[in-house]
């Protein structure tokens, strides 16, 4: 090794580090996003068949959402704190005519009913998932989460969270765009 | 005051009451099936704390997963497929084992890298100072 090359060496070190310490400090500043989002959107939704849980309503299937109308299936559950806080925006959505479905996540009847009774009750149907089966299947992690399916029963959106009062137009305009 | 709010105070219940699923704590009883399913539990990532993997996870969706592993594992299922159905649903991140691919390559290219340059330099150090 030549006299200059082994004067760069003695940079190398330095540099390595300055390196790793961009790296470190982009990622101090610009955290990753740790959102696991669903790999089943343009895809067509599982088939599954839930039973229904409340009285008077009927469980979910995958025939009702591969019917021809557009729907939004919203995974959910009555010891979901965030649930609570989207309950409003479902009931906005469900006035502004946008067909919503409930995917409820191990719960039991009487909790279930307590939660519509407070938070508002903004389901045509909602189906009884008490092995988290069918939240798997979508690619869902958490509750609560919103699909948005098209008429033909492809998933066509995912809303990760709750749904927020600025969502509410977005997601109607994505199920009224999913014919 | 402060002692009686506390004592008032009800905790905000924030995970399901419901029982776990069946096989989500309890092990499969063919030894060999049960080995097969805990080797891919642990491969696969809890998408809820999302540093561990299902096998020590106790989040309830951890449980269901774990369930949902056994049951096709003592269906007569492999584990390849399991995966694979998996990573349908949620991608690579799923996995603790990534599959080789265009985003992939470098963590599996990177130690082999690694190692030649290491080789290369103790070669060359030897080969200064040499005994």
């Amino acid at each position: 090794m030549g006299r200059g090359m082994k004067r760069w060496m003695l940079w190398l070190p330095l540099a390595v580090f300055a390196l790793l310490f961009a790296v470190v400090a982009a990622g101090l500043f610009r955290p990753a996003d740790r959102t696991v989002r669903s790999a089943m959107i343009g895809k067509p939704i599982p088939n599954f068949t839930l039973p229904g849980m409340v009285p008077g309503k009927p469980g979910l299937a995958t025939a009702t959402l591969t019917a021809g109308r557009p729907h939004l299936v919203n995974v959910f559950a009555s010891w979901c704190v965030p649930c609570i806080a989207e309950a409003p925006q479902l009931m906005r959505l469900k006035a502004m005519g946008v067909p919503i479905e409930g995917i409820a996540i191990r719960d039991t009847r009487e909790d279930l009913l307590g939660f519509l009774r407070r938070n508002g009750d903004p389901y045509e149907r909602i189906g009884d998932d008490q092995r988290s089966a069918v939240q798997v299947a979508l690619g869902s992690s958490g509750v609560p989460e919103s699909f948005v399916v098209d008429g033909a029963g492809t998933i066509v959106l995912q809303h990760v969270g709750d749904i927020r009062a600025e969502d509410v137009d977005d997601i109607a305009a994505a199920v009224r765009n999913a014919k | 005051m402060a002692a009686l709010c506390i004592a008032l105070a009800a905790p905000v219940l924030a995970d399901p009451s419901t029982p776990p699923a069946a096989l989500a704590y309890t092990q499969l009883r063919d030894p060999a099936q049960e080995a097969t399913a805990k080797a891919l539990m642990e491969t696969l990532r809890c998408l809820v704390c999302q540093g561990q993997s299902i096998a020590d996870s106790d989040a309830s969706l951890a449980g269901d997963m774990r369930s949902l592993v056994r049951e096709r594992i003592a269906k007569g299922e492999n584990p390849a497929s399991i995966r694979a159905w998996l990573i349908q649903r949620y991608g690579d991140y799923v996995t603790y084992d990534p599959p080789l691919s265009a985003v992939t390559w470098p963590l599996w290219l990177a130690p082999i890298v690694l190692l030649a340059v290491g080789a290369l330099l103790a070669r060359q150090s030897f080969r200064r100072r040499p005994r």
